[in-house]
């Protein structure tokens, strides 16, 4: 096998490990700070998609649609927050989880009331068709862009959580909620911009996402396994866990397609059994 | 308390019988929901999967399926009696299939069942018709379904099987010496498509460079691109169906394979062309069993697509729609051969048909009910060659129906 | 002289349950096996109903776990599959008899919950459900690669069980009435093993882990094993409403592994209530009627049931049955 090979494949590993530490950032969030497990996160990463497809359908143009989609949808989390999640609070912890199940339903199949059954075309931004010559091989620029975003993204949310008052907040508000009431914090409010920021974070990666599979109301069912998976493993809550295990998870699936690729969806089942076992809280996360 | 458990379990037998009785007075009340008292009209169960990925083609097939009715409903129906179709969802699910087509036999007490997508649904439904000796006549595409395994005398195949497609796209576009790449689904139906595909490059003399395996439902075959590059071939082949054939094929020419080779697939389908439009698909060559543009060349076409236009307010019949137009036709037609519902009757009309209703003569073979057809090759149209907004293919290729591209007898089982 | 705590009623989870109450406990076993008798004259098809007893099996089976002991699982459809499939290839490619081939099913279903229940009761909370998930997704591609035996991705079949021969009688099971009335043998048998289970101490012991773990710990219960327990006869139960399934539709599909099946069980044993013996029947009844019903009315009928299970997660925590015990029945 050569190298050239071996290092291409290790490229599109990293880069599809971007799309799955995205998806598993958001649903990291909502688990860290909230401690709801986000059953819906794969329908609103769908939702995205379609959302950023009908701006850039309206607008002529996929920049808006990459701008305005995350946004629109992360404002309908937090109603989603608002009005379904929050009456749950002070119940059974599985309560978010299964109320979450049954919005996914009606997620997928309002989405095909709306814009049908079939998958829709979501054109590659003129700017960004065609290959780079990356000297192992060529490699797709929208990927390449992608992965650049996701850096961005990543970058900004460590600044956000790091230097800002509000990530400040956000961090202290998940290791002691109780605490920060007492402080005088309204958490609710924080409850609520942080539910809204996972579910954009889910929306992005599925407008990103668009030009690189079908969208269809369907493809968020296998990404909510794959972001569970990423979730796992990193440790749910655990930021730096979604970002390395998102990582890791791109190139062991990268891995095994090279030698057995049909076995390329069971490793990550396999894996993410293999983590729970030794160390069910994941890589870099707190045991419950 | 156990002592009345025991008692119960021991004249379990005796109480069914009071109950039944008790039951069947109770069923008088429930009129509305029991089954119909044996009437005139001819009824054929259509489970078709009106949820789900494939809701599209699904709705396609049911209008065709019923334009079939109508047509013979205006002659008069069979021997006077009108025919009625049961449309049921089978959700695409093997489990929901069984269960609606028992619903059909039990309560609706169809004479026969025709339809479903997807090779699991068909063979769910095929043992419940197969047990209790209905005729079924299956509309997807399977080579499974053929096989002596999974055959019965009442189970007839109208669809085309992934041997016959991509072998008819391998002998279109393969020449002898020519490099092959293949991409793959790794289940039952990938591997049938790839068997066929091989089996006709050992005929012609063109060589397999490389064979990669994907997981079933991937979304993502970025992984898969580099290997397939290095193979260095002429062509690439991909074998799968549906969202995966779309995912796949934009994939491949997002990671400029097609400047490289040309892509073909054993059956290129019309809904995931529109799903990913002109520029992902032009130049994709794939088999079909039927198109709307053989019009200008297939008299029974035009008659088919204009009674459709007629029908459904100038919109044209998909690939998979016309299935349900040519298995409900050769079905009734065979009941009118038969004079009615007699289900050995209708099982020897069938077997000795000779139909052309939409695309050219056809027939079924003997041995496994086959339905011998000719087989499109269509190539995806540039967009700027595109007439219209239904201009997607252009046919450049038909293969007269034939039994030699179909697997032997002996080969799948039967005896010789 | 009362006490003040005395002076308002206590609620209803310590007040002595009333006679009616009282006589439906007693008697739920056959009070349940009664409702089942007249099922099929009640539903639109007799398919309908054996899917009804075939869930209604699972959905109470699940609820030992999810209800009693309060786990909650998300890949319990893994052993209702191992029931399904492992009848299914005991009949078809090994020619063994329904009967045996039915305890195969249950024997086999019951060591694979073990195995999973012992790999998952390791975890605690929400990396319960998410093992649990894991486990049975593995089940499931495990099972769609190993087509040779189960036939992959085309599901299993050419396991048709025409003619049963019960106590001397040749029974012709391809009748929708008898292969009812037997299946629903296994039914009443299923409730019945549950039914003492809940009766037993080990029933009380699965209740206090639900209430408080810790607190049950110290009272002396060894946790995990009464878990691992309550998930291996969880999971046995479901693998004969697995079975039940194999004969009913002479059919295994391989989406009955994928974890959308153990979300649909999780949403029945909901609809139907989980606090109760009889409400996750219940809960199968209403939602494969439902989903029966709507999908005639129109093809979107998953939005309908969607917001049916999330109206009830907010409302109606207790399901319909429970609600309906607990304000009709005193």
């Amino acid at each position: 096998m050569d190298t050239e090979l071996i290092l291409m494949q290790l490229f599109s590993g990293v880069a599809l490990g971007a799309i799955l530490v995205l998806t598993a950032l958001g649903l990291s969030i909502i688990f860290g700070m909230l401690g709801v497990v986000n059953f819906a996160h794969g329908a609103l990463f769908m939702v995205g998609a379609y959302a950023g497809l009908w701006v850039a359908s309206l607008t002529g143009s996929f920049w808006w649609g990459l701008l305005v989609a995350p946004v629109m949808i992360g404002l309908f989390g937090m109603l989603i927050e608002y009005f379904l999640i929050r009456p749950l609070y002070g119940r059974s912890i599985d309560d978010p989880l299964l109320l979450t199940f049954g919005l996914s339903y009606v997620l997928v199949e309002g989405v095909r009331i709306v814009f049908g059954t079939d998958g829709i075309p979501f054109p590659t931004p003129p700017a960004l068709t065609g290959v780079l010559d990356l000297g192992v091989g060529f490699f797709p620029i929208y990927r390449i862009f992608v992965v650049g975003v996701v850096f961005v993204v990543v970058l900004l949310l460590w600044l956000g959580l790091e230097k800002t008052r509000f990530g400040l907040i956000v961090r202290a508000g998940a290791r002691d909620p109780t605490m920060m009431r007492v402080l005088g914090v309204d958490i609710s409010k924080v409850w609520l911009l942080v539910f809204g920021l996972g579910v954009g974070l889910a929306s992005l990666g599925g407008v990103l996402s668009g030009p690189m599979r079908s969208v269809n109301p369907e493809m968020g069912s296998l990404v909510l396994a794959e972001a569970f998976v990423v979730t796992v493993i990193g440790g749910l809550g655990s930021l730096l866990g979604s970002i390395i295990a998102g990582l890791a998870v791109g190139i062991v699936i990268s891995m095994t397609a090279l030698f057995a690729p049909e076995m390329a969806t069971i490793v990550m089942f396999a894996l993410m059994a293999l983590v729970l076992l030794v160390r069910p809280q994941g890589l870099f996360g707190k045991l419950a | 308390m156990t002592d009345g458990i025991r008692n119960i379990t021991r004249t379990n037998i005796s109480r069914r019988r009071a109950l039944a009785g008790l039951g069947a007075g109770a069923s008088l009340v429930a009129m509305p929901w029991i089954a119909r008292a044996a009437d005139d009209t001819i009824r054929i169960g259509f489970p078709t999967p009106l949820t789900g990925p494939f809701a599209a083609e699904a709705k396609d097939q049911v209008k065709s399926a019923e334009l079939a009715v109508k047509q013979f409903n205006d002659k008069g129906g069979i021997n006077g009696r009108k025919i009625e179709l049961l449309v049921r969802d089978d959700k695409l699910n093997g489990g929901e299939a069984a269960t609606r087509t028992l619903e059909l036999i039990e309560k609706d007490k169809v004479h026969a069942v025709v339809g479903s997508l997807s090779s699991a649904v068909q063979l769910a439904v095929n043992e419940v018709t197969r047990a209790r000796g209905i005729i079924y006549v299956s509309i997807s595409q399977s080579d499974t379904i053929n096989e002596v395994k999974d055959f019965s005398k009442y189970t007839f195949h109208e669809a085309l099987n992934p041997h016959m497609t991509a072998g008819a796209v391998a002998r279109y576009s393969f020449k002898k010496g020519s490099k092959v790449a293949h991409l793959v689904a790794d289940y039952a139906y990938g591997h049938e498509m790839l068997r066929g595909f091989k089996r006709a490059q050992a005929e012609i003399g063109a060589e397999t460079v490389g064979e990669i395996l994907h997981p079933f439902g991937a979304a993502d075959y970025s992984t898969f691109m580099p290997r397939l590059r290095s193979m260095r071939p002429d062509f690439l082949c991909i074998s799968n169906f549906g969202r995966d054939q779309a995912n796949s094929i934009k994939q491949a020419v997002d990671f400029g394979l097609k400047q490289q080779a040309k892509i073909v697939v054993p059956v290129i389908l019309h809904n995931q062309r529109l799903a990913v439009g002109p520029e992902v698909f032009e130049g994709v060559v794939g088999g079909a069993n039927y198109y709307w543009g053989l019009e200008s060349q297939l008299p029974s076409a035009k008659a088919f697509n204009d009674a459709y236009r007629a029908a459904n307010g100038g919109a044209i019949p998909t690939d998979y729609g016309a299935y349900g137009y040519t298995g409900l036709s050769s079905l009734l037609m065979a009941m009118q051969v038969a004079g009615g519902t007699d289900t050995d009757k209708v099982i020897a009309a069938l077997e000795v048909l000779k139909y052309d209703v939409a695309k050219g003569p056809q027939s079924y073979r003997k041995c496994d009910h086959q339905s011998v057809q000719s087989v499109l090759v269509l190539e995806s149209q540039k967009k700027a060659d595109m007439k219209g907004d239904a201009d997607l293919f252009k046919v450049v290729a038909n293969e007269a129906a034939s039994e030699k591209v179909l697997r032997g007898c002996t080969e799948l089982g039967f005896p010789a | 002289m009362t006490s003040p705590a005395l002076a308002e009623p206590l609620p209803s989870s310590v007040r002595k349950p009333g006679r009616v109450k009282s006589l439906m406990t007693t008697y739920r076993v056959p009070l349940s096996i009664i409702a089942l008798c007249l099922l099929p004259w009640l539903l639109p098809s007799k398919a309908l109903a054996v899917n009804v007893l075939v869930y209604g099996v699972v959905a109470v089976g699940y609820n030992l776990l999810f209800g009693y002991t309060g786990l909650l699982s998300f890949g319990h459809a893994a052993f209702v599959g191992a029931g399904a499939y492992i009848t299914g290839i005991a009949i078809g490619q090994f020619g063994v008899p329904w009967y045996a081939a039915v305890l195969l099913g249950v024997i086999g279903g019951g060591l694979l919950a073990f195995a999973i229940g012992a790999l998952s009761t390791r975890t605690r909370g929400i990396y319960f459900s998410m093992v649990t998930l894991a486990l049975a997704q593995l089940v499931y591609y495990v099972a769609l690669q190993a087509s040779s035996w189960t036939g992959g991705e085309n599901g299993l079949r050419g396991f048709t069980v025409n003619k049963i021969n019960l106590l001397g009688y040749d029974i012709n099971f391809l009748d929708p009435v008898n292969k009812y009335y037997v299946l629903m043998a296994f039914a009443a048998l299923a409730l019945w093993v549950v039914s003492r289970i809940l009766n037993s101490p080990f029933g009380a012991a699965i209740e206090a882990i639900r209430e408080n773990e810790r607190r049950a710990r110290t009272c002396g219960y060894n946790v995990e094993r009464t878990k691992l327990l309550s998930f291996t006869l969880s999971g046995t139960i479901c693998a004969l409403g697995g079975t039940m399934s194999a004969l009913h539709l002479a059919f295994v599909p391989l989406d009955s592994l994928h974890y959308h099946a153990s979300g649909m069980i999780v949403m029945m044993t909901l609809l139907g209530g989980a606090s109760s013996f009889f409400g996750p029947f219940v809960g199968a009844l209403v939602f494969l009627v439902m989903e029966d019903v709507f999908s005639l009315w129109t093809s979107h009928w998953q939005i309908i049931v969607g917001s049916i299970f999330v109206l009830f997660v907010l409302f109606l925590p207790k399901g319909i049955w429970g609600t309906f015990l607990a304000r009709f029945v005193r």
